[in-house]
Order: structure tokens, then sequence, then C-alpha cells
């Protein structure tokens, strides 16, 4: 049902130079689900959330958000029409406090009422960044940081959550809390999620859906459940 | 005892003009990591538009006013202009396009005014100023100077620290990638960073004409020294931006009173010289001091 979907992606040719990275990926990701997108190193899971944010021109194809073609554009804008893109490697401006660094992740909402709420609504949400507000960015671990970065994503309020690689490098058990964390942001926000994970176990069992990338082509697309039983898919490209 | 008060109090106020450009620079610098090679060449421009107020309006607070908002105007002009289409380029690109922009502004200030010197008035009087019968070595408009430039940098601070334009320009400076995943228009922050520097360079020129004379090329030593300054302060902080043109300007004070005032510049070479050899980053470029 392409119709209902809130991130759709049509044909979608993208790369560097004269590298093609992304051969024709299509999917579609209905509202409220999170939909994995999982296979090896190199197969352009990175390159496809930097191309639907806009970090990288695609050379053709469609990217639709809420109907709305948003191919091609700034990432400022793709930001500002409901797109968040947390990267890989830790986002955080170090040099910043956690106070800062959330309301960047505000700014572009209008008027100061609004972005006050969306502050009070991420200290509720997250007490850990509220004790520590006023410290610097740099001086949170590894996983607090993965914390803010989601956090300030959330402060734009919105409709689509891009998260490449949350649990690279964290230990087990936040691991544990930050996939915790993005089931609850479908469950309760109704956000929309295009989870990048290496870790394609912990990926699939918080999933909707999922979609295997291999050497820049989907080469599997379907229910969660579905890819995990899969064993033949999961040893030729999980590794799991 | 008399001597080295003088030198340090006329230290102090010459030293808040290098630390106007260098503020200028840092600006800049932050956001694009471009030298501005063309700061000294905008201050003189300005300066001429200030000049030409006064003339025509007799008053020297117009000419005063128009001069920062011209180098307001001039700021982002150029840096829509000229230095927008130097992204993604190489770095020497830039740096050609600014010392493009210098060797450009001179030369129309010379097609347009002459190249001969001209007197540039003071906002207020240059007689020295004299605590009982022991004079100060500084003037009324010595502490004017000295007042503009420390009132426009905490300005700065605040603006840099509270407001979200603020944050905006910060969050630019230390992580533009970051900044414009998070909706930041970053096209624009970079247009109101020259904006700001242009503003720092009129001040400077305005406030320092006064003690000099007006001619096409009368920024180009107060340039080096306020860059100078910057590389003292780390190029990157605008704390050490403020606190590099203090401590140039009484070290060259003190340079200029004991060991003979021909050679200011040339100790103030020396000082750069020094301070890249010893201290590239600057004494102020730690993570710490990044803060503000």
């Amino acid at each position: 049902m392409p119709d209902a979907a809130a991130l759709t992606i049509e044909d979608l040719v993208a790369g560097y130079g004269q590298v093609t990275v992304l051969q024709e990926v299509t999917l579609a990701a209905r509202p409220g689900t999170i939909t994995a997108v999982l296979g090896a190193n190199g197969a352009g899971k990175t390159t496809l959330l930097r191309t639907i944010s806009g970090l990288v021109k695609p050379r053709a194809g469609r990217i639709l958000v809420d109907g709305i073609d948003l191919a091609r554009r700034r990432p400022e804008d793709i930001t500002r029409a409901g797109v968040a893109h947390v990267p890989e490697g830790q986002g955080v401006v170090t040099e910043l406090t956690i106070e800062e660094n959330l309301r960047l992740g505000g700014l572009i909402r209008s008027g100061g009422a609004a972005r006050s709420a969306a502050l009070a609504d991420a200290y509720q949400r997250f007490p850990l960044l509220a004790e520590r507000k006023r410290r610097l960015a740099g001086t949170l671990s590894g996983g607090e940081r993965q914390i803010l970065v989601i956090a300030r994503a959330l402060m734009a309020a919105p409709r689509v959550l891009l998260l490449d690689e949350p649990s690279l490098g964290l230990a087990p058990r936040m691991v544990t809390q930050v996939m915790d964390l993005v089931r609850r942001l479908r469950d309760d926000a109704g956000l929309t999620v295009l989870l990048v994970e290496q870790n394609a176990r912990s990926a699939l069992a918080i999933a909707d859906h999922g979609l295997v990338l291999n050497l820049g082509k989907v080469v599997a697309a379907a229910d969660a459940a579905t890819l995990s039983a899969d064993v033949a898919l999961r040893r030729h490209y999980l590794g799991f | 005892m008399q001597e080295f008060l003088e030198f340090t109090l006329g230290g102090i106020a010459t030293g808040m003009i290098y630390a106007a450009i260098a503020l200028s620079l840092v600006l800049i610098w932050r956001g694009t990591r471009i030298l501005n090679y063309s700061q000294g060449g905008m201050a003189m421009f300005t300066t001429y538009v200030a000049w030409l107020v006064i003339q025509h309006t007799g008053s020297y607070w117009a000419g005063f006013a128009v001069a920062l908002a011209a180098g307001l105007v001039l700021g982002s002009v150029l840096e829509f202009a000229v230095v927008r289409p130097t992204e993604n380029k190489a770095p020497l690109n830039a740096v050609i396009v600014t010392i493009g922009l210098l060797i450009l502004l001179e030369g129309l200030a010379g097609i347009i005014y002459g190249g001969q010197y001209r007197s540039f008035p003071a906002a207020f009087s240059i007689k020295g100023l004299k605590a009982g019968s022991v004079g100060l070595g500084i003037s009324p408009n010595d502490v004017f100077t000295a007042a503009a430039v420390l009132g426009a940098a905490v300005i700065l601070a605040l603006v840099f620290r509270y407001t979200s334009v603020g944050l905006r320009l910060r969050a630019t400076a230390f992580a533009p990638a970051v900044a414009r995943l998070l909706g930041v228009r970053i096209g624009r922050v970079l247009t109101l960073g020259w904006a700001l520097a242009g503003l720092f360079g009129a001040l400077a020129g305005v406030l320092v004409t006064s003690s000099t004379f007006l001619y096409p090329n009368s920024m180009d030593s107060i340039f080096v020294l306020g860059f100078t300054a910057a590389v003292i302060g780390g190029l990157d902080s605008p704390v050490g931006a403020v606190v590099g043109g203090i401590v140039l300007g009484v070290v060259l004070s003190y340079a200029g009173g004991y060991l003979g005032s021909n050679l200011v510049l040339v100790y103030g070479l020396a000082a750069l010289v020094l301070v890249l050899m010893i201290r590239p980053t600057g004494l102020f470029s730690s993570g710490v001091t990044r803060r503000v």
C-alpha cells in the first residue's frame, strides 16, 4: 500500500564521483513503523540515509515524504520538511553544553513556546540529560551521547527518523537501552523509523519490516519475522 | 614608574584596535576556515565612507554610524557575491580571492578618493589625561576607543552565548555538517559572520584612523598587527582575540617606549614569528576556551 506510506523511495540511484552506490533502491515505510536496513559493510546502507537527508545528491529516483518529493533538496530543507537524520559516529557538538545541543535541534520550531515545550519534553523523557544540562556534551559517555543525539533529533518534532548505527561501539547494556528507546519512539510517538544496523539480530527484534541491501541493490524486503526466519538469507547476508 | 604606567595604558588602548581587527578575522575563520586578507581593505573602505559622511554632514557620529552599517553591508555582500562561489573549491582559491579583494578595494579607494593622506577626526579630545599631576599616557579618545571595542566585544559574547542566532553561529563554527542536518541554514549564518566581521573591521578603522591618516593603504600595518593578535589568541577564540590584542598592544608599547618607536611594526612581526614558532595554535586554542 504505497499510498499510505510516510516515506516512499522509488528507483533511487546515488553515489560518489564515478562510483554508483545505490542502484534503483525502492522501499515504502508505513507511518509508525520501524524498517531495519541491513546488509554488510559497503552495501550502501549509510549512503541510503545520506541520500534521503540530502547529504548525497541522488542521480535518479524519488524520495517522497508524506507524498512530497524531497529528492535533490538541500539537507537543511529536508530536515525542515520533517526528516531527522542521526548520522553514525556521535554527532554531538562537544564544545556546546547538553542543553545547547538540544536547543540546536529545536531551532527549526517556530516560536519560543514550542521550543521550550520541546526542551521540557526532552528532559522529562531523558532525566539523565536534565541532570547534566549545563555540562559540555563532550563530557558524556558514548551511550549517553547516542541518547543525546536522538533526543536532539526529536526536538525538531520529525515525522521520519533516520538512525545510522545507533548501537555502534556501545556496551551491550546500552545497546538494549537504545533499542528500547527506538521502539518506544514508534509506539508512543508514532514515528516512522529507518534503522540502519550492523547488528541485524537486535534490529530485527524491534523492527516491523526489514530491507537487505547488497552492493547497493535491494536483495530482500519483507516482514521482520519473515527475514529472521529465512536461514539462508541470514547466513548469506546478515551473519547470524 | 610613570613611564611604565603611560606605556601600559597606552598599550591597552592601541591593543583594543588590534583586538577589533583580530575579532573580525576570528569571526570569519571560525565559520569558514578562511583567513580574510581583505579585512584591512574593508576597514579602510568603510572609513572613507565615514570620512565622506563627516565631510557632508559635519557630524562625527553620523559618520561613525554609517561606517558601522557600511561594514555590515560590505561584509555580507562580499561573502555572498565573491566568497560563496569558492565554497567546495580548493582552500587556496579563497585565499587568492580575499587577496584580490584587498587589491581591488585599495585600488577603488585610490580611484574614488585619490591617494593623498587625509586627516580623520577623533570622537573626543586627544589631549592626555592626568591623574592629579601624573600623566596617564592616554586621552579621552583612547578611553572611548577601548570602551567601544570592549563594549562591542561584550555584546558579541552575549549574543553568542544567549541567543538562538549565537547558537547557530557557534554550532556552524564547531560542526557545520551537524548544524546543517539540524536544519540550520549555513549559508545565512556564514553571511552573518562576514557581516559581523565587517562591522568590527569598520569599528577598528574609524577608531584607529584618527591617530594615523586616511589613505588607500592606511590599514595595512594595522591588519598585520591585528592578524598577529588573532594568532596569539588562537584564531578561533573570540576571547583569545581580545586578550591577544591587548597583550600585543602592551608588549609593542613597552618595546616602542623603551627600545625606540621606529621599529614597532618590526617588533610586531617578530612577535608573530615567535608565536608561530613556539605555539602555533595560539595561547587560547585549547578546548576549554573554545567554550565562549
